[in-house]
């Protein structure tokens, strides 16, 4: 068993002892370890970024504000130049893509392998002077007097002045203390991915891509036609990840493993040329938090603040959930920063942190989204079913061509579309995605 | 499908004890077993002769899905110990 570095700090108690060295605890590091505060992150794996996965990308701006040197320095895939977007049918498909290629500035996003990234992250959290210490399980919290102010590990105490809770979606700890309530299987979607290698010359060529340029697919329907899910596909350098997240209710109904939902959509017609000729370098499995506004638990208490996934904060809509992480982990050291020197460490003083949160892109947008992860899933025959094939059927009779008027086909694709849904379900539709328009924008 | 092969692909430290522990009277009159498909590593079998859940907790890839799914919260779940469990590289 490891020995925590307490022998390394001029005191036996930190300043800020953070759980978890993923995005939110690893950004928390760097700002409280540059904010001059003696910084403590634990982290169980055997170094940071070891037990975790995603999709997945970085977004450039909000990891700036963290990692000026980032765009430099970090072990970065590809610049994100092209966002597809695929509604699959049983055997065919819609897509659109937006592409931007950026001029001589950087991109809005890069695809990264966590392993890496973390890593990385973790490196530049050190060189700003954060202890960080891996191979640490954080068991439980130390409390005395109502306040939060330690944690214990199978054998060992460790004090400190503030936690920050980062340790992530499953958060043992938040549920061991009741700092929120359990997990329910509507509020969290599993995801599996399977890292495939494929050379830079091959992805380039398959993706149409520019050199180093990378590409992003969201994926509706195929495999997933009826249920709360998406698939994606990421380009690395020399390898794509390909992978879902299915709601974990709908999964639990389904009575179908999540390997084979996402083996279908590798076989799936549209799907398949693009992953010709790849290996499984690495095959992955996570929690996302899927809950959104109404299920974020109540995020300061005296000594102790909770970030990233372990405070449900993800926008699944946009596939962003570093970004929040990364955020909310800088805004609890700042508030740790500032609680420290004022020496007062109650949830009063810790407030800053959801004051922050409040006025930022992440409660705004969650809560502009606070209804659409529900509507979908309550109704994800019609949005995920229903329209997605209705919107192939239509190109279907669009491109065709054989010896029918135009004119008879648009009559009867219309004839039958109403009859089959009838206009009372089409004005209920509208009025779903009008209203979940309206929380959007108004 | 068995996930056999894409398991095979995963870098692991297994313990020598099951940091997954369900409880065998539930399981036992469990009627639907949701952790039989649920899991992405496929731990879970349930043993008809000997009526009891095998839990090859060694492939296990730490995502809590099951420990969620169950209805009866009938699996005691924690983290692998440090340094016992996965190692991803490439994900």
């Amino acid at each position: 068993m490891k020995v925590l570095p307490v022998k390394n700090l001029k005191t036996t108690d930190a300043d800020i002892i953070i759980v978890g060295g993923g995005p939110a605890g690893l950004a928390a590091a760097i700002t409280a370890a540059k904010g001059g505060a003696q910084t403590v992150l634990l982290e169980r794996g055997d170094f940071c970024g070891s037990k975790n996965m995603f999709g997945g990308a970085i977004y450039t701006i909000p990891t700036l504000e963290v990692y000026p040197d980032f765009l430099k320095e970090a072990p970065l895939e590809r610049g994100i130049s092209r966002h597809t977007y695929s509604l699959l049918g049983e055997n065919d498909g819609t897509i659109i893509s937006y592409e931007k290629k950026p001029k001589n500035e950087f991109f809005n996003a890069y695809s990264v392998l966590r392993p890496k990234w973390d890593r990385w992250c973790a490196q530049k959290a050190e060189e700003a002077g954060a202890y960080i210490v891996p191979q640490i399980l954080v068991e439980d919290l130390i409390k005395e007097e109502g306040k939060f102010c330690g944690i214990k590990t199978a054998n060992e105490e460790f004090r400190g002045k503030i936690i920050i809770l980062a340790d992530g979606v499953n958060s043992l700890i938040a549920k061991k203390r009741g700092l929120r309530k359990e997990i329910k299987p509507k509020d969290v979607a599993l995801s599996v991915k399977q890292t495939l290698s494929l050379s830079k010359e091959k992805i380039e060529d398959r993706f149409n891509l520019d050199e180093n340029n990378g590409a992003v697919h969201t994926i509706v329907g195929g495999p997933m036609l009826g249920i709360t899910g998406l698939g994606f596909i990421y380009t690395n350098k020399e390898s794509i990840s390909i992978g879902l997240g299915i709601s974990l209710q709908d999964l639990n109904l389904q009575k179908t493993p999540p390997y084979e939902f996402l083996e279908k959509l590798k076989n799936h017609s549209i799907i398949k040329p693009l992953l010709k000729d790849t290996e499984i370098k690495e095959y992955s499995a996570h929690l996302i938090p899927e809950g959104g506004y109404k299920k974020i638990p109540k995020l300061y208490y005296d000594g102790l603040m909770i970030a990233g996934d372990a405070a449900m904060l993800v926008n699944n809509i946009h596939w962003e959930g570093t970004n929040l992480a990364m955020i909310s982990g800088k805004y609890a050291a700042l508030t740790a920063l500032e609680a420290i020197n004022q020496n007062d460490f109650s949830a009063n003083s810790l407030e800053l942190y959801n004051k922050m949160l409040e006025g930022s892109f992440i409660l705004k947008d969650l809560h502009s989204y606070r209804n659409v992860i529900e509507t979908i899933e309550n109704n994800s025959e019609t949005f995920l079913g229903y329209y997605p094939q209705k919107i192939n059927e239509f190109m279907e009779t669009f491109t065709e061509t054989d010896n029918i008027p135009k004119r008879e086909k648009y009559r009867e694709f219309i004839s039958k579309t109403i009859k089959e849904r009838g206009f009372v379900q089409f004005a209920s539709d509208g009025l779903k995605i009008a209203k979940l328009a309206g929380d959007a924008i108004l | 499908m068995n996930p056999d092969d894409l398991l095979a692909k995963v870098k692991y430290k297994p313990d020598n004890v099951s940091h997954l522990i369900p409880n065998e009277d539930i399981c036992k009159n469990c009627k639907n077993r949701v952790c039989e498909y649920i899991c992405p590593a496929k731990v879970y079998e349930w043993d008809k002769e000997k009526e009891k859940l095998q839990v090859i907790f060694e492939n296990c890839l730490e995502c809590g899905a099951c420990r969620i799914s169950c209805p009866y919260k009938a699996i005691n779940w924690s983290y692998p110990k440090a340094t016992k469990g996965i190692t991803f590289k490439n994900s």
